[in-house]
């Protein structure tokens, strides 16, 4: 017997390639999918730019997205999309305004997806206080892209005399880290075809703006913030004490991981330093501030985990290394490659 | 913030380390076969808490990097075949063979995925009916009863264009070539979990009993691997040599009874090409004549060409337990993981890549 197709499936609306023509189609998905829920009014003038008045030191960069799969426990690409362009921002000590907003839809995506994704990104750009003011949208042949790719550029305002930089550590400052590693990585992996596992652990996908707007208002001597995503946290301290001409230490006892991380972590081989995050943040500070920055930061909802995991040091010939449980010392290397589960 | 530290206790390792320091009285050198117990040597620094008496040498236990140039060859080769799609575990598409790597034959438009099961290069064959769909099948006696599943899947679907360039190793036969050709002097074999878990510690039973070398099987956490020593060199002390078990909530003596059927059922024994070893004796696993309809080398005519060997790569004498990477020349100079001249600092088990990536800071 031929398999019964119920008219529910067949009705269910797709994005077709006239999606992306630039004609009425198009037309329809900004105004129907897109507007309804990101209208405001600098978006809605629909110009070739958006145009809006900024002051002082301006803060700009941009992130694509292409996670795969889109949905995942905690979050979505939309979500993740947004969150990372904040907190590239406001590591900066910027103050995030504006985004831009670019989809790169591949053909046969459901609206209702995108719907849900929008409303994501709608969700996280609330929570940050930001604006999407300027858009595109493209459709590609099935299999020139998988589901959806998003980029995000923002721009965002750094007050006089702010000057953070992954430049500025210097022997002596203590090192924050805002809370568990690996949530991310390991949700998303969790939910990858060929590997799936059970778990009840969630991205930690977040906007930080505020949280990082808290711990300024406490200390000016804050000298350096970075956001530990893809490569993970061993990639991030790699890259400030490379910036900066300068050693790290960090202490394995003091690094706070989720049981459910490091079990997945045992299971698949990985090490939770080199999995991604998209809700943590590094923050280098001078020594007498730690204590206060720390306490700061524990207040948040998002940094209820942080602790102080390690100091800068003068340059040594490893750009960080790391006590072990057992008194013993290794040094932490960049990522190379994707990290995969072992084969044996 | 709980976490999981019931492995990695430092109360209890410091408890091992005396307990090692007051047993390991006479000089001894152990192996650790697998190369995800060098990576957890290295990870936690265990070299730094042992006392001078006791050596670690690195050995064979890595599926990725004992995989011949020659047999890379072959998948490369094999991948260049119009309407085929390659399949692979991720550390393999970097590690270079001859001339190329697998990685650069996707650049250069061969279709190559990276799949992290043969499950799931079943599936891609399910869906791409029209192509022909090829495991490239590296591994030990741990993936081996996945990969002769997944052969018995497919004969059961009456999938016909799923096939496995088999490349895949059992171990008890290269540590009794090893120990043969007399080049390591070993006092201890710290013998691989997940094998065991598979093939049962009762496999290691000659190296005990013929050579007369204490065995241990460990498993990954540095607790584990401490404890292990620690029974070596109880062993080492008293002069005995028998099989132990260090890892006893993954290993039984007997091992996976259903895994090993299904090996049994789909795989038979084959002479095999191990790099810096060369041919040893049933030391492959090859298809049961009654699967040839699944062997790539039966289905599909190619040329791997001539094998060419990297010059001055020791990824050989390494495997073999010989050298460390520490003595090779182009270690971190020429060869590191952005640009690996041999498998060893390729594969995330590599003695190479694990002596790169944690070293030994004495900050």
């Amino acid at each position: 017997m031929p398999p019964i197709i119920t008219t529910e499936k067949v009705m269910t609306e797709k994005i077709l390639l006239a999606h992306g023509s630039g004609g009425s189609m198009s037309q329809s998905i900004v105004n129907n999918n897109i507007l309804s829920l990101l209208g405001n009014p600098i978006l809605n003038r629909l110009d070739d730019s958006a145009v809006f008045e900024a002051q002082g030191k301006i803060a700009f960069t941009t992130d694509s997205h292409v996670v795969q799969p889109i949905f995942f426990p905690g979050g979505d690409i939309g979500k993740l999309s947004v969150c990372g362009t904040v907190n590239d921002l406001s590591v900066m000590g910027a103050t995030p305004l504006y985004l831009s907003l670019a989809l790169i839809i591949e053909e046969g995506l459901s609206k209702d997806d995108l719907h849900k994704i929008i409303s994501s990104i709608k969700e996280a750009a609330d929570e940050a206080g930001v604006q999407i003011v300027t858009g595109d949208t493209k459709v590609v042949n099935r299999g020139n892209a998988d589901k959806i790719f998003i980029n995000t550029a923002g721009i965002g305002v750094i007050a006089d005399g702010i000057d953070i930089s992954g430049h500025n550590a210097k022997p002596g400052n203590k090192i924050i880290l805002s809370g568990t590693i690996g949530d991310h990585g390991i949700a998303v992996l969790s939910k990858r075809e060929g590997i799936g596992f059970e778990t009840k652990l969630e991205s930690d996908s977040a906007p930080l703006n505020k949280l990082i707007a808290e711990i300024m208002q406490v200390s000016n001597k804050i000298n350096c913030m970075r956001d530990p995503t893809r490569g993970g946290l061993s990639s991030t301290l790699n890259e400030i004490a490379e910036q900066s001409g300068v050693s790290i230490r960090i202490d394995e006892d003091k690094i706070p991981v989720r049981r459910e991380v490091a079990a997945a972590c045992e299971m698949l081989g990985l090490d939770p330093l080199y999995i991604a995050n998209e809700g943590k943040v590094v923050v280098v500070v001078e020594a007498e501030d730690a204590e206060k920055v720390l306490a700061q930061i524990k207040k948040n909802k998002y940094g209820q985990n942080a602790a102080i995991i390690g100091e800068v040091t003068e340059k040594h010939n490893a750009k960080v290394t790391m006590r072990t449980p057992f008194g013993t010392s290794r040094i932490v290397d960049m990522l190379v490659g994707e990290p995969l589960p072992r084969i044996c | 913030m709980e976490k999981n530290k019931s492995y990695s206790k430092p109360e209890m390792a410091a408890g091992l380390i005396q307990s090692i320091n007051q047993h390991a009285v006479k000089e001894a050198r152990y192996m650790e076969f697998c190369g995800s117990h060098t990576v957890s040597v290295m990870r936690n620094g265990l070299r730094q808490l042992l006392p001078q008496a006791l050596t670690l040498t690195s050995g064979p236990g890595c599926p990725v990097c004992v995989t011949d140039n020659s047999e890379l060859d072959k998948a490369i080769a094999l991948a260049k075949i119009p309407d085929v799609i390659v399949t692979s575990f991720g550390d393999m598409i970097r590690v270079p063979g001859s001339h190329t790597t697998l990685q650069e034959a996707k650049a250069s438009g061969s279709d190559i995925r990276v799949v992290y099961s043969p499950l799931d290069a079943l599936e891609i064959a399910r869906s791409n009916p029209q192509k022909s769909v090829i495991f490239i099948a590296v591994g030990f006696e741990t993936t081996a009863p996945t990969v002769a599943a997944s052969i018995l899947q497919a004969r059961q679907e009456g999938l016909k264009n799923y096939y496995i360039l088999s490349l895949q190793k059992v171990c008890p036969p290269v540590i009794r070539a090893l120990l043969d050709s007399g080049e390591v002097n070993l006092q201890g074999l710290i013998c691989p979990g997940h094998v065991s878990a598979v093939i049962g510690a009762n496999a290691w039973n000659f190296i005990a009993e013929e050579y007369g070398i204490p065995c241990v099987v460990a498993g990954f956490e540095a607790l584990d691997i401490l404890q292990c020593i620690e029974m070596l060199a109880r062993q080492t002390e008293k002069g005995e040599a028998k099989v132990e078990i260090a890892y006893k909530r993954g290993v039984t003596f007997d091992g996976n009874l259903t895994a090993q059927n299904v090996l049994a059922q789909v795989f038979e024994p084959s002479d095999a090409e191990w790099r810096g070893m060369g041919n040893v004796p049933n030391s492959g696993l090859k298809l049961r004549p009654e699967f040839a309809d699944f062997d790539a080398e039966k289905k599909f005519e190619f040329d791997p060409g001539p094998t060419k060997v990297q010059k001055g790569c020791i990824c050989g004498e390494v495997l073999r337990g010989t050298k460390s990477p520490l003595e090779c020349k182009l270690f971190r100079k020429i060869c590191n993981p952005l640009n690996p001249i041999g498998p060893c600092m390729v594969s995330s088990e590599g003695s190479c890549a694990a002596y790169y990536h944690y070293g030994e800071s004495n900050d």
